[in-house]
């Protein structure tokens, strides 16, 4: 049964932090909640566990109201942004926690406590380090800790905050994928919240892109990469070069030279702006068909370089080039840049 | 100029160093110590037999049982209170609330002597509810329930100002954690809540008690000083001092002096416990 959230409304004060939301989340699906901070989406995701009550609107799972349950029995597991771990307690205790708040029936035994919290703890691979308190573990450590905590209680719907907001850059990339596993092996449905494109694009099912409190864009990642419906949310998920161009037979005229304009795009004829990716530029030395332009510096940056451009009317330019490319170039060069497919709308 | 030694941490030249000690520490030797010293030496005066007949005289046991009593009403009072109002203060958003901070702070700007009279204004016979209880045979001022009344204005901001700043920095995201994994709001304050300011409710209470058994001002205005029924020991103290019987005067303020100096030693022990505590939870 999925989970559905309709015409959610949220303020604060006269800030409007949720405005008409509604979002459907499938079973077992991996949704990520993706915007810029004060675009509502934590609170989105407070309101799901309970922490926030909604203006209007309503959350529905397995076809209970959810608005009608408190908090400790919603049943819904919530990992907070800066873990929020029992400071007293050692990390067995913690993951041991929600077990032990069960009430009468459902209240496991202290052996069957012991081996879940041991089970809990090895599947988030911090076996032996259940007698260490938070302060004595690191943060990529008490996340984990935290995530377990929240398992403990056979979440219906697993929330996460900004998982791996506090952690660099390194631990982020294992823990998502390690996530990405756990979710797979778990089958919850599970939402987390982030403001990292990457992060959100390579994780999840789908991507809610929110904005100043509404829904933007709904997809999978490939939907919103491929085909934004909107430039906030092609700037969001990337670096975008903005070009004037004109509209002619179905594509956009940049620089004299003739641009597939790519789906979702406008095709009526007249001028507009063209949204192109900086890594999406043929770059030919001299004068040819594009936007003439004279190098300025080439600084490499990995397996691409970033090329520093001054256009004939003034404009500065970033694009983006393979670094074998890069370094046949010389600064202060002429070249042409040609985008090879742009975004109007 | 003075040579500095290289491992200074400071560029602060010795003499300025040593200055700010010596000063510091002559202020307190005699603002502090010696008056300290001069309770006990003066209750030791006639000796140590002199000494302990002092307690052993009907009006001073009463005033030292009505001390304790008073204290062991006026700080369970506060504890539960100051809990509460930092509970409210720390933890949710309502109207008013920098009104009830402030107002909790106003008895340590007060004089304990007004704390005093306001009580006189409103429970003595003549008083606003004075009549009232009257009619029912209920005694406040000049009886024991005006003192503990009093007792407890006076020390009512000890406990909340104690965890009131901890409170604030340590957020509700704990306490949201607890309440989504299950847990109801009693068993989140007496697992959560409360063990996050052991220490700081502690020192609280210890500051409290020690205030609470010390207290003289307000204490007087609504007491009446009958001794041996509505004398504390700091009155009792006060009552012998007037009357020239300085031995026993000195005698109960060296046991008020002991009392406060061992709550403070509690206080000390239980403080580098738990800076211990706190430095081994540190180590990785």
């Amino acid at each position: 049964m999925p989970l559905e959230i309709d015409h959610l409304r949220k303020t604060f004060g006269k800030f409007p932090a949720l405005n008409s939301v509604s979002l459907r989340a499938e079973d077992s699906e991996f949704i990520a909640l993706l915007g810029p901070s004060g675009s509502g989406k934590t609170t989105l995701l407070r309101c799901i566990a309970g922490l926030e009550l909604p203006d209007s609107g309503s959350i529905r799972f397995q076809g209970e109201n959810l608005l009608a349950q408190k908090v400790r029995d919603r049943r819904i597991g919530l990992v907070f942004q800066h873990y929020a771990l029992f400071r007293h307690m050692t990390a067995a205790q913690n993951v041991a926690f929600g077990l032990k708040a069960k009430r009468g029936k459902e209240k496991p035994s202290a052996a069957v406590i012991k081996a879940r919290v041991e089970e809990l703890l090895a599947l988030v691979q911090l076996e032996g380090l259940g007698g260490r308190y938070p302060s004595q573990l690191s943060g990529g450590q008490r996340q984990r800790v935290a995530l377990a905590r929240a398992l403990a209680i056979e979440p219906r719907i697993l929330l996460l905050d900004e998982p791996f907001g506090a952690l660099d850059a390194k631990v982020r990339r294992e823990l998502r994928r390690w996530l990405r596993q756990i979710h797979e092996r778990t089958g919850l449905t599970t939402i987390f919240v982030t403001h990292d494109q990457e992060e959100a694009l390579e994780l999840a099912d789908r991507v809610a892109l929110l904005k100043d409190g509404a829904l933007e864009q709904v997809g999978t990642p490939e939907e919103l990469y491929h085909q934004p419906a909107t430039p906030f949310v092609f700037e969001f998920l990337g670096d975008v070069v903005k070009l004037p161009c004109e509209i002619v037979d179905g594509a956009a005229l940049i620089g004299g030279a003739r641009v597939t304009l790519l789906g979702g795009s406008r095709r009526t004829a007249g001028a507009g702006v063209a949204h192109v990716r900086p890594d999406a530029f043929d770059v030919a030395r001299g004068e040819s068909e594009g936007l003439k332009a004279t190098l300025g510096d080439v600084v490499s940056a990995g397996a691409s370089a970033r090329l520093d451009c001054r256009l004939d009317n003034g404009d500065a330019l970033e694009i983006r080039v393979p670094h074998d490319l890069a370094q046949t170039l010389k600064p202060g060069e002429r070249v042409s840049l040609r985008p090879r497919e742009a975004r109007v709308w | 100029m003075t040579a500095r030694s290289p491992a200074a941490p400071t560029r602060d030249p010795a003499w300025l160093k040593w200055t700010l000690i010596t000063v510091a520490l002559a202020y307190v030797v005699v603002v502090l110590a010696l008056p300290l010293l001069a309770v006990f030496v003066e209750a030791l005066r006639k000796g140590e037999a002199a000494f302990f007949a002092s307690f052993n005289e009907p009006a001073a046991l009463s005033a030292i049982q009505l001390t304790l009593l008073v204290t062991a009403i006026s700080v369970p009072l506060n504890t539960v209170f100051g809990l509460t109002a930092a509970w409210a203060i720390t933890k949710f958003e309502f109207v008013g609330k920098s009104f009830l901070t402030t107002l909790i702070d106003l008895p340590l700007s007060v004089s304990p002597v007004i704390a005093g009279l306001v009580y006189v204004l409103l429970y003595s016979v003549h008083g606003w509810f004075g009549p009232f209880f009257a009619e029912r045979g209920i005694e406040i001022i000049f009886a024991v329930p005006g003192i503990v009344l009093a007792t407890t204005l006076v020390t009512f901001p000890y406990v909340a100002r104690e965890l009131i700043p901890l409170m604030q920095q340590q957020g509700t995201d704990e306490e949201a954690a607890a309440a989504t994994l299950g847990a109801g709001p009693w068993r989140t304050f007496f697992l959560v809540t409360l063990p996050n300011v052991k220490w700081a409710l502690t020192f609280g209470v210890l500051l409290c008690t020690a205030r609470a058994m010390g207290e003289f001002g307000a204490v007087s205005v609504v007491s009446g000083h009958i001794r041996g029924q509505t004398s504390t020991m700091p009155l009792h103290v006060e009552i012998l001092y007037n009357e020239y019987n300085f031995v026993a005067a000195f005698a109960i303020a060296s046991l008020l002096a002991l009392f406060a100096l061992v709550t403070l030693a509690v206080r000390a022990v239980l403080e580098s416990r738990f800076e211990a505590e706190l430095a081994a939870a540190d180590r990785t």
